[in-house]
């Protein structure tokens, strides 16, 4: 049992090295093979990995592999070892399943492309990288996975290199997730100074005898890890670089930003939870950190022209939610919910490449239109996409997740109705900007003609996830619709359970509440963009449009804060003035090898004097000792 | 026995002195064996007769010899001005330095070090054979050898390459030193 | 014979060798500091012969001899280059010899 866990990131990297080895020499169909392969394989293993957890462990023990030691130096070792629990678990599960349905996909996406191989061995890398940080059991090797994927994401957004745009905003992305990155590894150098230790279980074991609740050393490292999680996740204050990382190949998009590299920071804080359960100053500012990008995030989505921008603010604020979940103690739901948004923002992903390659490449809705007769099954599966982001009730799994984070939020003991009220009105938001997305795209008079529909191997992904979409929510209903806790089950020994203060009576009326929010949002939105009003006319053009499509302006203080000082300091700098340092070092040698060149002159009796000066001081040295 | 020392050596000191400091090259070569002379008494005082006759006969007859043969030759007897330009007081200063400091030293070193005094004795030349062809035989005919290598060396590079203008020669109007 | 302490003979032995350096240090045509060469050569010698005379051995003697080959070789082979310096520099001047140091170094 213990070598399908070893094996299931060790897959993904094999067919990363082969690929990136002998891409060029290997036809496309068998580097496809190859690519596909490799992840799916890993699904397999994670598949009877997870049967065989399931059925023999009891709950919340671990299973880990040790394969190798990677440093011992002193009292410090860090292993590289996986550990399989119901979070990484789940983790892998998604990352594996959905990551294979995916490379399934771009196998037919990227046909034309010249970049295939390069492409597959990206995405093979990022799967492996992604698994290592989820399988990792020190905190070290999760860094060196997260490192991983950072890296991945910035060779796959910028992926189509030869056009500038593109590489700017992979270096964007990687730069301010390097701000994240940055905040965590201090955070590691302070776990590791107070501890001397970064394995995970070691790690929150001490972390709860010796810190105080509250303790200032506590709240500093969760702030740092916090910072990290934010990078990689993209919330407030370093969410800017994802909507422009929308320029890599939709594939891209649907593995690295919206099912996996995003949610590596929800999964870093869920696995450190006793310590940031040790804070509750930092988990108030998650979960408000949460609330605040939700709602920046839906706004800024109602504005946007680009149908992948749309998603990538989606994701943003879909993301909130599940730092709301976490912020207030709501592990498993966050958790959950992040399960069923890699289901339906993979499939919207997917769906919105395959229209935008149809209508080649072709990225603004708004010149998109009266698609549903012509691509039915991208216009049935992106509609259930949609209405699961959404949240539309009973019938789809997204709104069996958010409604409970919905309901946490109202019901916890470290809840807040505040924060309610921002999950709903993010909620009336997300189904707003969701139906607006699909009404333009796809209804209305057709503006671009598209090209022929995508074949079985595209589809095929398409319609497994639509169904993920829809049933996938039956495992985790709420009390008063028959309970059924499969999923949060899973997590009873490794997450704490969130505490409820309201009484179960009081649900169905939140759950009416949500319903109602989800399906007038959509009302709104065929009032406004199936018909064609003039008050959308006029909202297009309006200056708070303007101010919710550039991210409510963060790119643009950014560039003030920080972009334009760092610039004007180096033009200052030009001729590098530490660079005189080494010019004068320079100058002294040269200076020196002038006066010592001077006592080489050719006169024999200079010579003669020099060594009779020579001989007194040795002999004066020499009597004097 | 001590006074001819002492004059001996006085006699050694001032001519070297008178040596060095002399303008006229001849003269100066001429105090010089002077000098030597007087060592070779020295060295007799010491009991080295062999070598006293040595000093005199090798050092004061061959080598002082050689040296007044190339100073005839190149005929510099009569560039005393130049010699008065280059012998400014101001050149005497740090050598005067340097050798007061050396000889403070040298003082400091020999009183240091005591030793207890012995009379000396004649060491017979037929010793100093002895020790030469037995002890030391190799150094003899390494000497031979270096003897050899002076001789050689001192001919070849005292060879003046005459410049011969080749038989067949014609001068043409750029060649300015007349040889090939 | 000589009851003069060896300290004084070995002193005297030394003030000729500074003789001789000085007139090495001073003087600027060639065939002086030549002579001030045989000078100093001159004076290490007695000092062997002293210190021979002093431990009662021929080594000293036999040091001796050394020297004067030494010195004899060294003479000759010199005057030979003095001779050659004087047909290529038409002068005696010790400092003419510099230039034939590389000229690049000093030029700076």
């Amino acid at each position: 049992m213990t070598i399908f866990i070893g094996l299931i990131p060790s897959l993904p990297l094999l067919g990363f090295l082969i690929i990136a080895l002998f891409g060029k020499l290997l036809s496309k169909k068998i580097v496809a093979i190859m690519g596909v392969g490799s992840v799916t394989l890993s699904a397999v293993f994670t598949i009877i990995a997870g049967i065989n957890f399931l059925s023999s462990a009891p709950a919340g023990e671990a299973c880990t592999s040790t394969i190798y030691t990677w440093i011992s130096a002193g009292e410090f070792t860090a292993r590289i070892a996986f550990v399989l629990d119901p979070l990484s678990l789940v983790f892998c599960f998604v990352i594996t399943f959905v990551g294979a349905l995916i490379h399934l996909y771009s196998a037919e996406f990227m046909n034309d492309d010249d970049g295939f191989a390069r492409f597959f061995a990206y995405m093979n890398l990022f799967v492996g990288s992604m698994l290592i940080l989820v399988l990792a059991d020190n905190l070290l090797l999760l860094y060196l996975g997260w490192e991983g994927v950072g890296l991945c994401s910035y060779l796959l957004i910028g992926f189509w290199y030869k056009e500038p745009e593109n590489g700017y905003a992979a270096r964007k992305a990687f730069i301010v997730t390097r701000v994240g990155d940055t905040a965590m590894i201090l955070g590691l150098f302070l776990l590791f100074v107070s501890f001397r230790t970064l394995d995970i279980q070691d790690l929150m074991q001490q972390v709860s005898l010796k810190w105080a609740s509250g303790s200032l050393l506590a709240v500093i490292s969760a702030v740092l890890l916090l910072g990290g999680a934010l990078g990689k996740s993209a919330q407030l204050p370093l969410q800017t670089w994802l909507p422009d990382a929308m320029a890599g190949p939709s594939p891209v998009s649907a593995l690295i930003h919206a099912a996996t590299m995003v949610t590596a920071g929800v999964y870093l804080i869920a696995r450190t939870h006793v310590l940031f359960a040790l804070a509750p100053v930092v988990m108030a500012a998650v979960a408000i950190i949460g609330a605040i990008t939700l709602l920046i995030a839906g706004f800024s989505a109602l504005s946007q022209t680009d149908l992948k921008r749309v998603l990538a603010y989606s994701t943003i604020s879909q993301i909130g939610y599940m730092f709301l979940a976490m912020g207030i103690g709501a592990w498993s739901a966050a958790v959950f919910h992040f399960m069923i948004h890699a289901f339906f923002k993979a499939l919207l992903f997917l769906s919105a490449g395959a229209v935008i390659h149809l209508l080649h490449h072709e990225h603004d809705m708004f010149k998109m239109g009266g698609l549903w007769k012509k691509i039915p099954v991208v216009f049935i599966t992106f509609l259930i996409g949609g209405a699961s982001l959404s949240a539309l009730p009973l019938i789809t799994a997204g709104f069996y997740s958010k409604d409970q984070i919905l309901w946490f939020g109202w019901s916890a003991v470290t809840g807040s109705h505040w924060l309610w009220l921002a999950g709903i009105v993010g909620a009336f938001l997300t189904s707003l900007y969701t139906f607006r997305m699909i009404f333009i795209t796809f209804f209305g008079e057709a503006k671009t003609e598209p090209g022929h529909p995508p074949g079985l191997v595209m589809s095929v992904p398409l319609i497994v996830l639509a169904v993920l979409s829809l049933v996938g929510g039956f495992i985790e209903m709420p009390e008063n619709m028959g309970p059924v806790h499969l999923f949060s089950r899973l997590f009873d020994g490794v997450l704490p359970h969130v505490s409820i203060s309201e009484g179960r009576n009081t649900e169905v009326i939140f759950q009416i509440l949500s319903a109602g929010v989800s399906l007038s949002g959509v009302w709104l939105a065929y009032r406004l963009f199936y018909k064609k009003s003039s008050f959308a006319l006029w909202f297009k053009n309006s200056h708070i449009s303007n101010f919710f499509h550039s991210g409510w302006g963060f790119d643009k203080a950014y560039d003030l804060l920080f972009v334009k000082p760092a610039v004007w300091l180096s033009e200052i700098d030009k001729k590098d003035f530490i660079d005189l340092i080494y010019k004068y070092i320079a100058k002294a040698t040269e200076y020196l090898h002038f006066i010592f060149s001077k006592t080489q002159n050719g006169k024999l009796r200079w010579y003669v004097l020099v060594l009779t000066v020579g001989i007194v001081v040795i002999l004066t040295f020499m009597i004097s000792l | 026995m001590n006074t001819i020392f002492y004059i001996a050596v006085a006699i050694a000191i001032v001519s070297s002195i008178l040596a060095i400091t002399n303008r006229n090259a001849i003269h100066a070569l001429l105090y010089l064996i002077i000098s030597l002379l007087s060592v070779s008494v020295v060295f007799y005082i010491l009991g080295a007769p062999l070598i006293a006759a040595l000093e005199v006969i090798v050092y004061a007859g061959a080598i002082m010899v050689l040296f007044i043969f190339v100073v005839m030759m190149l005929n510099i007897g009569m560039e005393e001005e130049t010699e008065k330009q280059w012998l400014t007081p101001k050149m005497w200063i740090l050598p005067l330095i340097l050798a007061a400091i050396l000889l403070v030293i040298f003082i400091y070193v020999l009183k240091v070090f005591q030793y207890e005094k012995t009379s000396a004795e004649n060491i017979d030349p037929k010793q100093v054979g002895v020790a030469l062809f037995t002890t030391y035989l190799i150094a003899v005919e390494i000497a031979a050898v270096l003897l050899l290598a002076g001789i050689v060396g001192a001919y070849h590079l005292g060879k003046q390459k005459k410049k011969t203008i080749h038989r067949f020669y014609v001068k043409s109007p750029s060649d300015k030193k007349g040889i090939i | 014979m000589v009851t003069v302490s060896m300290e004084v003979q070995i002193l005297f032995a030394g003030l000729f060798f500074l003789i001789g350096l000085i007139g090495f240090l001073v003087r600027r045509n060639i065939i002086f500091m030549l002579m001030s060469i045989e000078i100093m050569l001159n004076s290490a010698a007695l000092v062997f012969v002293i210190a021979g005379s002093h431990w009662m051995q021929a080594d000293g003697q036999v040091m001796f001899i050394f020297i004067l080959t030494v010195s004899a070789a060294e003479v000759s082979v010199g005057l030979a280059l003095i001779l050659q310096m004087y047909h290529h520099y038409k002068t005696l001047d010790a400092d003419a010899l510099k230039k034939l140091l590389d000229s690049d170094v000093t030029e700076k």
